[in-house]
């Protein structure tokens, strides 16, 4: 190297500035000829596109018209959103009473936004919350609640029976005293019960007008499915997976059989079977309600899948940490409760939520039966002449419906995962 | 395996013994209940559909708010089940429902062998044809070498071909099996004609028909080539119901014969002639006969409207179906419509 004299070195160029948005655009978008034109195309495609749709959707759209006819020849007839609303969110629920199940979805989900917070997963802050959401929710939804003896009894008895299971060897001789007591009440009670002795006394809460649920639609009816639907398979899907994974023959293929069966058929096929065929089985006269026939359809399906989904997480977890439990002198609900569950279950919660977004949106398929969930009552609203016509309109705004809560749920799951994980990052 | 079969079918059997025993007990359970469960199919145009307020209207619906309005002088006294078309026949058989308004063909087989009854008909429906008025026809006839859509492996299907055949025309078969592609392909200009039943015809031509032409520039040709007559379900068993839900129909359509309307029908109930005195109970003994209230064709006019009223008002001239009378006509008017005497 000559040294050379500072004016007259060869004056190179500054580096290109690739910091800030410009930067960012020059290194991502415009790195070469390629990209550029690339970048140029999909930018002016894309623009083409959306001012299609903003003109379609916005400028052009129709909010007043007050019959589908008014609407022809414009951009996208939202009047029709505005007129079928309450039809596509309450269905059939008499119109001078769909505040309530207004209130019933606001309730439902209060009972799901607080249950997400990680400082409410406490057995009894949990307890307290469903109980209570749920007792709105179909008090609003029905109006009118006979609460009979025998569910008191049931609960007694099972309050007692956990009691027992969980705090044997932790709980003191009074704790333990009054479960056993509790479950001895819930027991000789309901075998007084079916044997006729005590009388069929029920509790009657009756505020509203009664609303049967064949009168019932739109959103509440996809949440209740859904919500319930999990809430009850969850439990028993880890059950089945417990009972998969059992020493005993007879449970193990019990649960083995069951999911086998269940996941090897559609769930249209469990709700046909629920809705067309059930009936005929029955004597004349005697029905379930259609909706319970649906919703229990629901459980047993998700039931199956969420069973497999926790089986995934309990074959995950070392052998050891069944060792560790047992070696602590924990008997099996205690190893199971407090051991092997919190592990395997916090594995699966990204496989869970995953079913648990599947099962919000194949709720749908209840249209099938003739109920109207959030979905059917949508297509209801095309049905009407005066207003047909308008598809794209309707299934739009069903879509961004279920696409606000499936979106909320699968970021809930994003966060829940890192929350979970903190102990095992680095 | 055969065990379960075996007891399937004995259960099935069992079940339609059971049925067909018990005379008279669905009535004394729908006064029981207070209510009429009624089927109804879940969304068809002017027949059956929630409105935006979640109430169910339509010319099926109005015949249960008849029923209603017979036994409880109250046309709202009705609860109404969607079900579908796989649904509606087990559900009326099961008992979930009393009565079945799911656009439903009057066979021989279904009225026979299903264990139901059908009890009149609310509605002749038949296949027609629909066509774009630029095309210049006016008649089915004139149809001669035109290309058809139509859906595949329907009676549909069989009749188009029975026709053509008869009127020694020829045409070319556009097949598609599903409904909403049809009819994009018929409004896209790839067939002359939709064929269907023309109740469908009109709400496809109601509703389908994209901008920027109209429903005017569709006609619907006057021809009906198949007979598909709609009818009221319900089961074997209970004749005296059966009874009520045929007469109520009737009443509907004699109401209409004699003039009388929902606005009219109180100063009718003065009126001298001795048949609107029978009808509408003002002389006695057509209730007691069905074993209701002798009031009860008042109170279904009044509530529901007579035949032509109800027919107007969700699928005829008053509605956006626009679908014309035709064989739906009273007797005396050239259509098929027509009551036995009230007497």
């Amino acid at each position: 190297m000559t040294d050379v004299p500072v004016g007259e070195r060869k004056q190179l160029a500054p580096p290109v500035d690739d910091s800030g948005p410009l930067g960012w655009i020059r290194r991502n978008l415009f790195s070469s000829w390629g990209n550029g034109i690339t970048t140029v195309v999909l930018i002016a495609a894309l623009a083409w596109i959306l001012s299609w749709f903003l003109d379609w959707a916005v400028f052009t759209a129709n909010f007043t018209a007050s019959t589908g006819a008014e609407c022809r020849g414009q951009g996208a007839c939202w009047a029709l959103i505005r007129e079928k609303l309450r039809l596509i969110f309450f269905g059939t629920f008499p119109y001078e009473q769909q505040w309530r199940p207004l209130l019933a979805i606001i309730a439902m989900l209060a009972m799901l936004i607080t249950t997400s917070d990680r400082r409410m997963w406490r057995p009894w802050r949990l307890l307290a919350i469903w109980s209570v959401g749920s007792f709105v929710t179909f008090l609003l939804m029905f109006g009118q609640i006979h609460i009979p003896l025998s569910l008191f009894l049931a609960v007694a008895l099972v309050v007692g029976g956990v009691g027992l299971a969980f705090r044997q060897g932790i709980g003191t001789p009074l704790e333990m005293n009054a479960y056993r007591a509790l479950a001895a009440v819930g027991a000789v009670g309901l075998v007084l019960r079916f044997a006729g002795i005590l009388p069929a006394w029920k509790l009657p809460i009756t505020p509203f007008s009664y609303v049967e649920t064949g009168l019932w639609g739109g959103l509440p009816v996809t949440m209740i499915l859904a919500t319930y639907g999990l809430l009850f398979a969850f439990p028993y899907g880890i059950l089945l997976a417990l009972g998969r994974r059992s020493n005993l023959p007879l449970i193990k293929g019990l649960c083995v059989g069951f999911i086998e069966l269940i996941r090897g058929v559609p769930l249209i096929s469990l709700l046909i079977m629920a809705s067309v065929m059930l009936p005929l089985f029955l004597p004349t006269g005697v029905t379930f309600d259609k909706f319970l026939r649906a919703q229990v359809a629901v459980i047993l399906f998700a039931g199956a899948y969420i069973a497999e989904t926790v089986r995934g997480g309990l074959q995950s977890l070392p052998k050891g940490q069944f060792e560790a439990a047992d070696a602590m002198g924990l008997n099996y609900a205690q190893k199971t409760a407090l051991i092997i569950l919190p592990q395997a279950l916090r594995v699966v919660i990204p496989p869970l939520i995953n079913t648990f977004i599947g099962f919000f949106k194949d709720t749908s398929l209840v249209l099938i039966i003739g109920i109207f969930d959030f979905l059917n009552t949508a297509n209801q609203a095309l049905v009407d002449p005066a207003w047909a016509g308008y598809p794209g309109e309707v299934y739009l705004f069903a879509a961004f419906v279920y696409f606000i809560f499936c979106y909320s749920m699968s970021r809930y799951s994003k966060y829940l995962e890192v929350e979970l994980n903190k102990g095992t990052r680095r | 395996m055969r065990n379960t079969l075996a007891a399937t079918a004995a259960s099935i059997v069992a079940f339609i013994t059971s049925s067909t025993a018990m005379a008279g007990k669905d009535l004394d359970a729908i006064k029981a209940r207070g209510a009429l469960n009624c089927g109804v199919g879940i969304g068809t145009a002017g027949f059956m559909l929630a409105d935006s307020q979640g109430k169910w209207r339509g010319l099926s619906v109005d015949v249960c708010r008849a029923v209603a309005a017979a036994i409880f002088g109250d046309a709202e006294k009705v609860k109404y089940a969607p079900l579908t078309s796989q649904q509606r026949f087990t559900a009326v058989q099961s008992g979930e429902v009393d009565i079945v308004m799911g656009n439903a063909t009057w066979t021989l087989t279904r009225d026979t062998a299903l264990g139901l009854d059908f009890t009149g008909v609310y509605y002749y429906d038949g296949q027609s044809f629909l066509v774009p008025k630029t095309l210049g026809v006016k008649s089915a006839r004139e149809l001669g070498g035109a290309t058809v859509c139509v859906a595949p492996g329907t009676t549909t299907e069989l009749n188009l071909a029975d026709y053509f055949r008869a009127n020694k025309m020829t045409f070319k078969p556009v097949v598609i099996e599903k409904v909403d592609e049809i009819r994009a392909a018929f409004f896209a200009g790839r067939c002359d004609v939709y064929t269907t039943d023309a109740s469908s015809l009109a709400a496809t031509r109601a509703a389908n028909v994209p901008p920027p032409r109209t429903f005017d520039d569709f006609v619907i040709l006057p021809e009906i080539i198949s007979k598909e007559p709609l009818g009221p379900v319900v089961r074997h068993g209970d004749s005296q119901f059966a009874d009520i839900v045929r007469w109520a129909l009737y009443a509907m359509v004699e109401a209409e014969e004699h003039g009388i309307t929902s606005k009219n029908v109180d100063e009718m109930l003065k009126s001298d002639n001795p048949a609107i005195k029978r009808i509408l109970g003002v002389t006695p003994g057509m209730g007691k006969a069905l074993g209701i209230d002798e009031r009860w064709v008042y109170n279904i006019v009044k509530q529901v409207g007579n035949y032509g009223e109800s027919f107007d008002r969700n699928v005829g001239k008053d509605s956006p179906l626009k679908i014309d009378r035709g064989l739906n006509r009273l007797w005396s008017q050239g259509g098929l419509q027509y009551s036995p005497p009230f007497r």
